[in-house]
């Protein structure tokens, strides 16, 4: 396929991206680079100075919303991608209404109930839209323990072995490898 | 029984036993879980009333944090 085909293919999909920390922003910009046609973003935060070290954010921008600064971002990087964004605390009540109509959704949550909640969500009421993961993305290094598995249409990238804590931080690599791998499957998902 | 678990066939001494008891079989310590038995979603309060049999598919997803 060509470039311009993919682009084609890709103008009428819409992907949904639960959070917009590392894994949601860094996604978001590598669909909206190959030229997704929508994006529904969702995330109630604020972007502070500590999230640079990962997340797709400029120094100029802390104290700003994490959806609105997200979409801003894409705007300027493809005009023609359409962000929905929605500054929003996301639950099990209102994930079924915001991703309604996503052909993927991808899981960038922090916590790790916060990926349990979304999971048992979408099973429950969207089992046939494919759902990306990330779980086990924290530190450096280690770049051959990090998987995909399929599990039915739960796809899950990362090591499962590293969570974050202070000794061992999210840093820009592995999160932007991980968060791009999540970009990546969905991709492969869509052109299929 | 031989069941399904992460997509690989395993056999257990019992002909059946209850979410808890897989976990605790396998050792499977994880605090956060996603729990599915032939595709539907066992929450945390049905882990002892739903049984696993012979051929059934279950799988076991942990979750971590970071994002």
């Amino acid at each position: 396929m060509t470039f311009n085909e993919i682009k084609e293919k890709l103008f009428n999909k819409t992907v949904g991206i639960a959070g917009c920390g590392g894994l949601g922003s860094n996604a978001a910009v590598a669909l909206a680079r190959v030229g997704i046609g929508k994006l529904i973003i969702a995330d109630f935060d604020v972007i502070i100075e500590s999230n640079l070290n990962r997340q797709y954010f400029f120094f100029d921008q802390i104290g700003k919303k994490k959806c609105y600064a997200l979409k801003e971002n894409i705007n300027r990087i493809n005009p023609d991608c359409i962000v929905e964004a929605h500054d929003i605390k996301l639950n099990q009540d209102n994930i079924p209404k915001i991703f309604n109509n996503c052909d993927i959704i991808i899981e960038a949550f922090d916590l790790a109930e916060m990926k349990q909640m979304i999971i048992e969500t979408i099973m429950q009421h969207y089992s046939n839209i494919p759902l990306i993961v990330g779980s086990g993305l924290a530190g450096w290094g280690k770049f051959e323990e990090i998987k995909i598995e399929k599990n039915g249409n739960i796809y899950i990238c990362g090591d499962r072995i590293n969570e974050v804590s202070d000794q061992n931080p999210p840093l820009a690599p592995r999160v932007g490898i991980i968060s791009n791998m999540q970009a990546n499957k969905a991709l492969e998902i869509l052109l299929n | 029984m031989e069941i399904t678990l992460n997509n690989n066939i395993e056999t257990f001494e019992p002909d059946s036993f209850n979410i808890s008891e897989l976990l605790k079989l396998k050792n499977f310590t994880f605090k956060m879980l996603v729990i599915k038995v032939n595709e539907k979603v066992v929450k945390r309060e049905e882990y002892d009333s739903v049984f696993v049999k012979n051929g059934d598919n279950v799988s076991v997803i942990h979750l971590i944090s970071g994002g």
